[in-house]
């Protein structure tokens, strides 16, 4: 397929896992791909796989992969006309993008205004509302005291979280269970989010207990926006996701058109470019969904949705960023089967998940039918310790659930990566779990799971060693 | 009495103050006992408090504050 898209050189700013997938859409567009490397990473995978490769500067982020002007001097020296930010970093940073389309580039994501919108969760909250997107009861902007906070909190009943407005990440959460608690804590928690975001605003919201993670993928062109249906993430540790699949099988077809109907009209109310995730929380109890949040950027888990949807929404995010309209209709999306993900992480599942990073060696990566391995590594590779601990994800396809379940147990049998403890021994101990199998879980279930099962993961360590 | 090196257990960034705007853990010249932390290892965006393993006078560091340090490397010097 003969396409002219407006670029023809990209700039990576990011490493890891990511970058090598990004490297792997920009081939199949045929662009030219410069990766902006520190120079910890200038003997990674990715720099083995790109044309050029840019040092930006020393290890830390804060000298390399988050140094706006190192990066925008990279692009402009190599002669990128485009930037693809990954995820982390600079990603979610609106003032970068907006400095990326001043320096006359591309952008690969939405427009910097879009990601101020989103990326303030008071104001994104707001925008929800306004498109008719259901959001956890609880105040509809900052409370300005303890006595509106209180008063807030009776009328929508406790227990409530207390957030800050510019936190993230789980960052800057406090639970208060009553009228006392919520007095003390929300001092506390307005004096600690100006200490960490600069910004002391925070707001109060129902806390739904035992819910379930569900978010729903998007790309629009900023004028028409496609969902790619749903995926569940309910299995975290810490508020981060370690197990993804796609579709939920939670929910059913109504709850799931009544899920993407209102993803989609939030990305359509701000004019949304690029690929974008809108983030819920499910009440089982109820069968009622809230909007969390709005990610402006791809995430870690968009390969379930690949997998489904038989599409590749790297390369898709790259060609409505470059000015291409969407290339089909809502009904011409469409998924079969379901696919599962687990993210590697170079930590030790049974010494409390500490990350150790060591250097790779007998590397075995599975093989077969509906099985996808996105990773960063290569027999003889020393992890730099400087960065997040993600090594790759492993990802499997098939026909139903159980029939991905058995199939993820068998690539996670022919997954071998020796030289450092990884998180693989915690999922060949999940696929076997009656709650997993059953997907009788919810966000706060894989916690409860580890505090009963560390000996169990203490023992797979041994027997594996 | 004899020469103690404290070691890092793991690969990273070594940090001798929690905080960039607080005062070191300790300095040259301090004792130490056994459990007493001397500084931080920040790994894949986690830090891990630096324990000593055994006790004595702070005589040296041989890794500057914010430098890389590898498993098993020297980051206090005890006499």
């Amino acid at each position: 397929m003969a396409r002219a898209l407006p670029i023809r050189k990209m700039l990576i700013a990011n490493r890891g896992e990511i970058a090598c997938r990004v490297i792997r859409a920009a081939r199949e567009l045929e662009l030219e791909v410069v990766l902006a490397a520190s120079e910890a990473d200038t003997g990674s995978l990715a720099a083995r796989m790109a044309d050029e490769v840019k040092v930006i500067g020393p290890p830390p982020a804060a000298r390399s992969y988050l140094d706006v002007d190192a990066i925008l001097r990279a692009a402009r020296e190599s002669g990128a006309d485009a930037i693809h930010p990954g995820y982390g970093f600079l990603a979610e940073n609106a003032r970068f993008a907006d400095m990326v389309e001043q320096a006359g580039l591309v952008f690969v994501g939405p427009a910097g205004d879009t990601i101020s919108l989103m990326g303030d969760k008071a104001a994104a909250r707001a925008q929800a509302s306004l498109a008719g997107v259901p959001t956890v009861p609880g105040s509809d902007g900052v409370v300005s005291d303890i006595d509106e906070a209180a008063a807030m909190a009776e009328r929508i009943g406790f227990p409530v979280m207390i957030k800050a407005s510019a936190g993230g990440g789980g960052r800057g959460i406090r639970v208060a269970r009553n009228p006392e608690e919520l007095r003390r804590l929300v001092p506390q928690a307005s004096t600690e989010a100006g200490a960490a975001f600069g910004d002391r605003d925070i707001y109060v919201e129902k806390l739904i207990e035992n819910a379930r993670h569900i978010e729903v993928q998007l790309l629009g062109d900023g004028r028409d926006v496609v969902h790619f249906f749903d995926r569940e993430c309910s299995l975290q540790r810490r508020r981060q996701k370690v197990w993804e699949e796609a579709p939920s099988a939670a929910i059913d077809d109504t709850q799931r058109r009544s899920l993407c109907a209102a993803a989609t009209s939030l990305a359509r109310s701000v004019n949304y470019r690029g690929a974008g995730t809108v983030e819920f929380l499910l009440d089982d109890k109820t069968g009622n969904f809230y909007f969390i949040e709005m990610n402006t950027r791809i995430q870690v888990e968009h390969p379930v949705t690949e997998m489904i949807c038989g599409t590749d929404l790297v390369a898709g995010m790259i060609r409505v960023s470059a000015g291409e309209p969407l290339w089909m209709i809502q009904d011409e999306v469409t998924r079969a089967g379901h696919a599962i993900e687990v993210r590697l992480n170079a930590e030790d599942p049974s010494s409390n998940f500490m990350p150790f990073p060591g250097t790779v060696n007998g590397l075995r990566i599975p093989d077969g039918d509906g099985v996808r391995f996105d990773h960063m590594l290569y027999d003889g590779y020393a992890i730099p310790p400087f960065y997040d601990s993600l090594l790759g994800k492993l990802i499997v396809w098939a026909p139903d659930r159980g029939k991905a379940i058995t199939r993820l147990r068998l690539a996670l049998e022919g997954l071998e990566i020796t030289g450092l403890p990884t998180t693989a021994p915690l999922y060949s101990a999940l696929v076997d779990s009656a709650d997993v199998q059953a997907n009788a879980v919810h966000t706060g279930w894989l916690e409860a799971w580890l505090e009963h099962n560390r000996d169990r993961l203490a023992q797979q360590r041994e027997a594996t060693a | 009495m004899a020469r103690h090196d404290i070691r890092s257990p793991i690969p990273g960034t070594f940090f001798r103050r929690p905080a960039s705007d607080e005062p070191p853990f300790v300095t040259v010249g301090d004792v130490v006992a056994k459990g007493d932390v001397v500084g931080l290892v920040e790994v894949m965006k986690t830090f891990h408090q630096i324990e000593a393993d055994g006790g004595g006078t702070v005589t040296g560091f041989p890794v500057e504050d914010g430098e890389p340090v590898t498993a098993g490397a020297t980051i206090v010097e005890l006499d």
